[in-house]
Formats: structure tokens, C-alpha cells, sequence
């Protein structure tokens, strides 16, 4: 444990000083308010929040003031003696008007804001994000890049949460696969999920919204500036609620037609050919990979899983016996459960290479290869 | 056979068992009131302890001290204990002691009932620890339960929800016997308008309780359901809807915020009158803002439930109504300000609780005014921002007023005066822990930490670790309040029956300590 330093209980006292205040400023490295969202609707609710700070500064000082008065001069040590008064209608009436006068004015910008906030028509780009126990999955429904999905999984290493190796600056708010958009354009967000409710959000967008599986609910933004923008989940979704960011990069309309035209490439390559056989290594080695970026957070890459939460794979009656109960399980899941119908997730190919590994990992030894087309019978 | 001793002690004690019968088969509201009070702290000390793990995770970024999983059943678990185990039973335990000896009964209506509905708390809190030792572990979904998560959970969520019903069980029978004993056991003379305010919020608290305990059963047995016998109300594919269950959890969920806090308002007007020698100010407009806030409160639930994707004209409206509750909270405020105004004002111990409650509270209220506002709610929903209200408003609002309140009639209950000195040295090591704690989680929340992760990034490690300390320093000071309790009921300087010279009250015309049996000729209030 380190010690608190100086420096620590500067930035203590400095932090209860300005909280207090409530004002809106905003030193470099610990951050009190919110961060100057880049879109207009974010801005609108940031400065609402400054005003509505600055109204409770001032009731805040009225009532404390007042009472601390008496505090002081209205002391029984002091010899005070107590007033008789205990009712005063006017006091009372007027104490219930005006805060009713005062919480009108904040409600009438409060409105104008959360209108501009939700309306999603016309937008130029939309985008599904499906939540998954614990990634994003997106896919490119209108506008220019329709088409593309992709999955976005934390980058972050293991090695790093467990503290083996030093934290990068972007730890836990990076992603493999971030979302592109093109600066100055309107985006339309469509969530939904594949099991439990997630949340997309993005502070500098000022947007966050529930992802309920079996439902489309919507949010928009228009950033107005270039960049990486960072957020993470919002709804508690189970044990790696915390390690599923949203990283969305904002970039110039150029470069966001060369990435469209990238990615289309990429999709391509990715699909494989259906009706390829594959060796045994050649499988293996590929779903190992797969098996740990896809499965390695509830079943552990030792295929030990989690007693009594996540079951093992390692000597699995499932895994060890026929290829059908198996491919059955991955490609529909198992509803209930935190294991997800990855038929929905992943190519034909992908899975018959992690079907192959895990049929032929650790203590397992089947021996058996698993090809594309099996995985496509299987499909409910 | 000890029955036979006790009664050979003398008739006017009755022949009621001693030692731990007395305590299983007691019907008496003073000793069902103490052994609430005990149970609610050392649920307190539990649900404590597990708030110590939670911010030890949190100490610095990455993963130190538990697992996601194990991290997750101790946020749950820490809100359930704490609510349903602590606060909730604390202002029972209050109500027990103090209802009957403030309006001149004798005892609670249904003496029976009143045994009956503390002796399942002890069974349903042990059912919420002992779910921590079953197959995959204690429920793992923070207290809101929220399907289809809580539909994955282990059999740990089983034992949450029976342990829920059985609390509810406990709180609905407390009601009643609330309820029944203020509307028919007052002394003759006292009419509804002249009861102490402590009773008032009671009385409303008990049908807001009577109102919402049940849909809180109906709630989480329909997730019992879906989850073991195929129904599918919360479930899409079913045609059920997972969003519903929020409605009717926050249906259940917003009046429980009051249902904790309008008790804690109790304690409070007690208080500051007392050591203020003034009258409370405005006692009919304090009565009004309580209905007014208990009425409202069932009209407000969706503010929990802005980023669900509620349509916009229902955002404005809980928007609306949720700002209204502002106004008859804001008059209380100002009334006990009021009453503070041209007093003779003393400091002792009660006294620093309920201005530190107050303090705070005001402070809770506006950071909930900020997140009344849609546009703004929508970036702090799910942040340490609402960890930070809702804190300032739950633990400022009850664990303050608790303390206020147990030091005030620790002298009634005990016979002996607590250590000033020491009930000080509490208030100020909690008030200063707690903002060292809290105050910066707004910050964090702001910034955009959301709530429930057990590791954070890299931006956020300051400020968690100010909390991190700031909650172990206000854990261990609460030991302090152990002691000086314990020393109060050992020995301490005599009190009289009357210990405050400002105070008001029946309570205050009896012995101190109370006698076992008081009031059993009621008084005549004039």
C-alpha cells in the first residue's frame, strides 16, 4: 500500500474545495466534471448540468448560511433565549412556491435538450450493436459501409489485469475491432443482445442505451470532431461486465471510404471456403486461437471451467462424445445459461476449428477433425 | 425451571422465562425493539464487511484481491444485507421501542405478530449469507436482480429470493402492527394532528410498505417462475418482456427509498426540536410534505430506467415528476431550518447526527435533482454518480438519522448517559470518513466510471483510492459506536427521566430506564 503523499492530499483538499463549489472546471489530471462532449446534443446536456449546478450552489448557501447563522449566534451556551414562533403560513407558502417557480425554469431547457437528444430520424449511418457476454458485436445496416459487421472484444492482456505486466494508457478502453464513423455525419445506433441486458455508452457523445435481447431500442450522435472516443458497458451483464469497452473512431470522409473498402476485403477473406477439408493440425491450431478469444473467459484456457458456475470442457462428456451433442451446444447454445448460440457469432469454418480443438485438447483425444459442412447441418 | 426463579422474584414482574426463552417467546414491544436494533447492526457489521472487499478491489486498477464473479455476489449482497437487513429493521427496532411509549400505549396491538415478524429476519438474513456457500455462490446481479441475468444466476438466487420473501413476510406484519397500534391505541386526548412526527412517518410508512412489499413478491416469484418453471414473463422469446420487471422492481423500488427515508425525517424532527428548545416549525406543512412525498414516490419509478428506451413523451413525464418531489422535500428542509432559527442550540451528540443528516441529505437531494434531468440522467445512469447519490441520500439519510436517533434514547433505554465525548469523536470520524468515501465518487461518475466493475481504468485510479481509504477509516469507526453502546448499557452516569432538557415527548414521562411494562393505565394528554 503506498503511502498518500503530499501531492495526494493537495488534490484531496483541492477536490472537496472545488466539489463542493460543484462548479464546472476541470483540472488535467483528475477530472470533476464531465468531458466536453463533441456532439451538440452532449454539449446542450453538459451545460444544463453546469446550470443546474450553479442553482443548487446558490440554494445551498441560502439554507446553509441561515442555519449556520444560528449555529453560531443562536447558541444556548451563548445564552440565547429560545423564540416561541413555530408557524408562519406565508413563510410556508412562499417556501413551496418558489422552488416550484425555480424547478419550472430548469424544466423548460431540461425538455429542449432530452427532444434534441432523442431524435433519431434522418440519419445518415445505422449501425446495430448487439451485446454479447462480454463483447460488442456490429453491423453496418444503411449508408455507406452497409454490410460490414464485425466482432469488438477487449484488447486489453490478461497479463495486464493480473498485474504481470504494466498497465497500457488506454487499459481496459481498448478494443481489437473499434467502430469507424465519418466525422459530421448523423449516426443512428439500433442495440439489441444475444442474452442478458447490456448497455452502449459513450460520455463523449453524451449517449447511453440499454441493449435488451429480443428488442431494438435506438440513440443517435453526430461527433463533430475527429478522434478516439471511449466507453464501456453500462448494465451489469455478468462477470466480465467491466471488460467490454466501445471504442469508436471518428474519421475524415476519406479515410472512412478506405476503411469501408478495407473491411469489405477483410469479410471476404474471413468467410473461408465452406467446402474445404482440414488436417487435423491445420483445424487445431487455428480453433485454439479462436477457442481463446471466443471461449477461454467462462471455460479457462486449461478447459478446466469455473466449478459451479462454468462447467469443464476438459473430460466433458459433451466434448468426449459424439460430434453432433457437441456441435449441437456451440451452434444453438444453451438457453438459460450464459453459454450463447455461437451459430449466430461465428463462420461455419470458425467453429468447426474450435470444435476441433476442443475435441482434441488437454486430456481430450477423439482425434476427430470437424469440417465446415458438419457445423452447417447443425444449425437449428 | 428458570420460569420457577423468575417467579420467585416477585409477582409484579410477571412470570415470564429468563435467558434465551425470554428473548424467543417474548411479546414485549421493548425487548422485540432491542433485539431488532442488535440484529440490524450486526447485519450492518456484515453487510460492512463486505463493502470493505468491495473497495479493497477497488484500491487500484487490475485484479488484486477477489473475482469478477466473487466481486459481483458482494455488491449484491452488501445492497441486499444493508437495505433489507440493516436500515429497514433499524427504524423497526425504533418504532417498536419508541411508538408505544410516545403515543401512551402499552404495548404494540398484536403482541404475537410482533414476536413472529422479528424471528423470521434472522432466518431470511442467514439464508442471503448461506447463498454464498451454495454451488456457484451468492447471486451475482447487483440487488436489482435484473432478468435474464438473475435467470443465469445459480441456486444462489433461489436463496435470495426466498430470503426476500421472507423479509417482506417480516415487513408487512410490522406494518400492520404499526399501523393498528397508532390508529387504535393512542392515549385519549392525543388526536392524530398532535402525535410526535416520528409517529406520523411511521403511520405512512407502514402503508407505503403494505403497498409495495407485495409487488415486490410478485416480482421476483415471477423470475422464480421463469426461472425453474418455464414461464417466460420476462423473457422476449417467450413473449415476455425483460424491460417489464424493471417497472415492477422500481414500482416496488422507489417507494422503498422513502419507506427508508421518511422514518430517518422521523427521528430527525424529533431531534432538532429538542436541542434546538423550540418547537418543531410548521408541524401541519411537515405532516403534508410526507404524504405529499410518500403519494408521489409511486408515480416517479421509471427515473431509474431513462437509458431502457422508454419513449420520449414518458421520459418527459418522469422527468417532471420526478423534479416535483423536490418541493415537499425542500419544505422539510426549510422547516427544520426553521425551527433551528432563534433556538437555544445546544451540540450534543443527537444533535451533530441530525445536522450532519441534514447536511448531507441536502447535498443527496440535489445530486438527485441532476439525474432527475433525462438529458443528463442518461450520461450518469449506471455510474459511480448514482453510487454517490444514493449513498449521500441512504447512508446520510438513515445510518445519520439511526445514530441520531440511538443516541437520543440510548439514556431512556440504558438508564445511563452515554460518553459524550466519545458519541462526538463517532460523529466526526463518520462524517469525515463518509465525504472522504463519497464525495469523490461524483467525480468519478462524472468522468464516466460506470458502477458494478471490479477493475477501472487507468484515469480513474486517484480518486478510488481516496474512497478505498476513506471506507476503511469509516468502517472501523463504526466499532466505536459498538463500544460506546456497550459501555452504556454496562454502567455510565445516571440518567433521569427526562436526559434532554428541550425534549418532548410521553416518552420522557416515564422511568428511565423504561420499565418493562409502561403506560399500562393510559395517560391523559390534556
Amino acid at each position: 500500500m503506498k503511502k498518500i503523499t503530499n501531492k495526494t492530499a493537495i488534490r484531496l483538499a483541492a477536490a472537496f474545495a472545488a466539489g463542493i463549489a460543484f462548479t464546472g472546471t476541470a483540472l488535467a489530471e483528475m477530472q470533476l466534471n464531465m468531458g466536453f462532449p463533441v456532439t451538440a446534443a452532449g454539449q446542450t446536456a453538459y451545460h444544463l448540468h453546469n446550470l443546474i449546478n450553479i442553482i443548487c450552489l446558490i440554494i445551498f448557501i441560502g439554507v446553509f448560511g441561515v442555519m449556520g447563522y444560528s449555529m453560531i449566534y443562536h447558541r444556548k451556551s451563548k445564552g440565547h433565549k429560545p423564540a416561541e414562533f413555530h408557524e408562519n403560513l406565508t413563510v410556508e407558502i412562499l417556501w413551496t412556491a418558489i422552488p416550484l417557480l425555480i424547478l419550472i425554469i430548469i424544466a423548460i431547457p431540461a425538455t429542449k435538450a432530452l427532444i434534441s437528444l432523442k431524435d433519431t430520424s434522418d440519419s445518415d449511418i445505422t449501425i446495430k450493436a448487439t451485446g454479447y457476454q462480454w463483447k460488442w458485436g456490429y453491423d453496418y445496416l444503411k449508408g455507406e459501409g452497409e454490410g460490414i459487421k464485425f466482432m469488438s472484444v477487449l484488447a486489453t492482456p490478461q497479463a495486464q489485469i493480473k498485474g504481470q505486466e504494466p498497465k497500457d494508457e488506454h487499459y481496459l478502453l481498448e478494443v481489437d475491432n473499434p467502430i469507424v464513423v465519418p466525422v459530421g455525419k448523423k449516426v443512428r445506433i439500433l442495440t439489441t443482445s444475444n442474452d442478458v441486458i447490456h448497455s452502449w455508452a459513450m460520455p463523449a457523445f453524451g449517449v447511453k442505451q440499454d441493449a435488451v435481447p429480443g428488442f431494438i431500442r435506438d440513440t443517435q450522435f453526430r461527433a463533430e470532431k475527429e478522434g478516439t472516443y471511449r466507453g464501456q458497458c453500462s448494465e451489469l451483464c455478468g462477470k466480465d461486465h467491466g471488460f467490454m469497452p466501445i471504442v469508436v473512431e471518428v474519421v475524415s470522409a476519406d479515410k472512412y471510404a478506405t476503411w469501408v473498402d478495407e473491411q469489405k476485403k477483410k469479410m471476404a477473406a474471413a468467410m473461408g471456403d465452406p467446402n474445404k477439408v482440414w488436417t487435423l493440425d491445420e483445424s487445431k491450431a487455428y480453433g485454439e486461437k479462436l477457442y481463446n478469444a471466443n471461449c477461454a473467459a467462462c471455460h479457462q484456457a486449461t478447459g478446466k471451467g469455473i466449478p459451479g458456475a462454468f462447467p469443464a470442457l476438459d473430460g466433458s462428456k459433451i466434448v468426449t462424445g459424439p460430434k453432433e451433442g457437441h456441435l449441437a451446444v456451440v451452434v444453438n447454445g444453451r438457453p438459460g445459461t450464459a453459454m450463447a448460440a455461437f451459430g449466430k457469432q461465428l463462420s461455419d469454418t470458425e467453429i468447426a476449428a474450435i470444435v476441433t480443438y476442443e475435441r482434441n485438447a488437454w486430456g481430450n483425444k477423439t482425434g476427430e477433425v470437424v469440417q465446415p459442412a458438419e457445423v452447417k447441418a447443425a444449425h437449428k | 425451571m428458570e420460569a420457577v426463579h423468575a417467579g420467585a422474584h416477585g409477582h409484579d414482574h410477571g412470570h415470564h422465562p429468563t435467558g434465551l426463552m425470554r428473548w424467543i417467546t417474548t411479546t414485549n414491544h421493548k425487548d422485540i425493539g432491542t433485539m431488532y436494533l442488535w440484529f440490524s447492526f450486526t447485519m450492518f457489521m456484515v453487510g460492512g464487511a463486505m463493502a470493505m472487499v468491495i473497495r479493497a478491489e477497488l484500491f487500484e486498477p487490475g485484479l488484486q484481491i477477489v473475482s469478477p464473479e466473487f466481486f459481483n455476489q458482494m455488491i449484491t449482497l452488501h445492497a441486499l444485507i444493508m437495505v433489507f437487513g440493516a436500515i429497514m429493521p433499524a427504524f423497526v427496532g425504533f418504532a417498536n421501542w419508541m411508538i408505544p411509549l410516545q403515543i401512551g400505549a402499552s404495548d404494540m396491538a398484536f403482541a404475537r405478530m410482533n414476536n413472529w415478524s422479528f424471528w423470521i429476519l434472522p432466518v431470511a438474513g442467514s439464508m442471503l449469507i448461506l447463498s454464498l456457500f451454495v454451488p456457484g455462490g451468492a447471486a451475482g446481479t447487483g440487488w436489482t436482480m435484473y432478468p435474464p441475468l438473475s435467470i443465469q444466476m445459480g441456486m444462489g438466487m433461489d436463496f435470495a429470493i426466498f430470503g426476500l420473501h421472507l423479509l417482506g413476510m417480516s415487513s408487512i406484519m410490522g406494518s400492520i402492527n404499526i399501523i393498528t397500534t397508532i390508529l387504535n391505541l393512542r392515549a385519549p386526548g392525543m388526536s392524530l394532528m398532535r402525535m410526535p412526527l416520528f409517529c406520523w412517518t411511521w403511520l405512512i410508512t407502514a402503508y407505503l410498505l403494505l403497498a409495495v412489499m407485495p409487488v415486490l413478491a410478485g416480482a421476483i416469484t415471477m423470475l422464480l417462475t421463469d426461472r425453474h418453471f418455464g414461464t417466460s414473463f420476462f423473457n422476449a422469446a417467450g413473449g415476455g418482456d425483460p424491460v417489464m420487471f424493471q417497472h415492477i422492481f422500481w414500482f416496488f423500488g422507489h417507494p422503498e427509498v422513502y419507506i427508508i427515508a421518511l422514518p430517518a425525517f422521523g427521528v430527525i424532527s424529533q431531534v432538532i426540536p429538542a436541542f434546538s428548545r423550540k418547537h418543531i416549525f410548521g408541524y401541519a406543512s411537515m405532516v403534508y410534505a410526507i404524504a405529499a412525498i410518500a403519494l408521489i414516490s409511486f408515480f416517479v419509478w421509471a427515473h431509474h430506467m431513462f437509458t431502457t428506451g422508454i419513449p420520449l413523451t414518458g421520459q418527459l413525464y418522469f422527468m417532471y415528476a420526478t423534479m416535483l418531489i423536490a418541493v415537499p422535500t425542500g419544505v422539510k428542509v426549510f422547516n427544520w431550518t426553521a425551527t433551528m432559527w432563534k433556538g437555544a442550540l445546544s451540540f450534543e451528540t443527537p444533535m451533530l447526527f441530525a445536522i450532519g443528516f441534514l447536511f448531507l441529505f441536502t447535498l443527496g437531494g440535489f445530486s438527485g435533482l441532476v439525474c432527475a434531468i433525462t438529458a443528463i440522467d442518461i450520461q450518469l445512469q449506471d455510474t459511480y454518480y448514482v453510487v454517490a447519490h444514493f449513498h449521500y441520500v441512504m447512508v446520510a439519510g438513515a445510518l445519520f438519522s439511526a445514530y441520531a436517533g440511538a443516541y437520543y434514547w440510548l439514556p431512556k433505554w440504558t438508564g445511563h448517559m452515554y460518553n459524550e465525548t466519545l458519541g462526538k469523536l463517532h460523529f466526526w470520524l463518520t462524517l469525515i470518513f463518509f465525504n472522504m468515501t463519497f464525495f469523490v465518487q461524483h467525480f468519478l461518475g462524472l468522468a464516466g466510471m460506470p458502477r458494478r466493475v471490479p477493475d477501472y481504468a487507468l484515469q480513474f485510479a486517484e480518486f478510488n483510492k481516496i474512497s478505498s481509504i476513506g471506507s476503511f477509516g469509516l468502517g472501523i469507526s463504526q466499532l466505536l459506536f459498538l463500544y460506546i453502546v456497550i459501555k452504556t448499557i454496562k454502567g455510565g452516569p445516571k440518567a433521569g427521566d427526562k436526559p434532554w432538557d428541550g425534549a418532548e415527548g410521553l416518552e420522557w414521562t416515564v422511568p428511565s430506564p423504561a420499565p418493562h411494562h409502561t403506560f399500562e393505565d393510559p395517560p391523559v394528554i390534556k
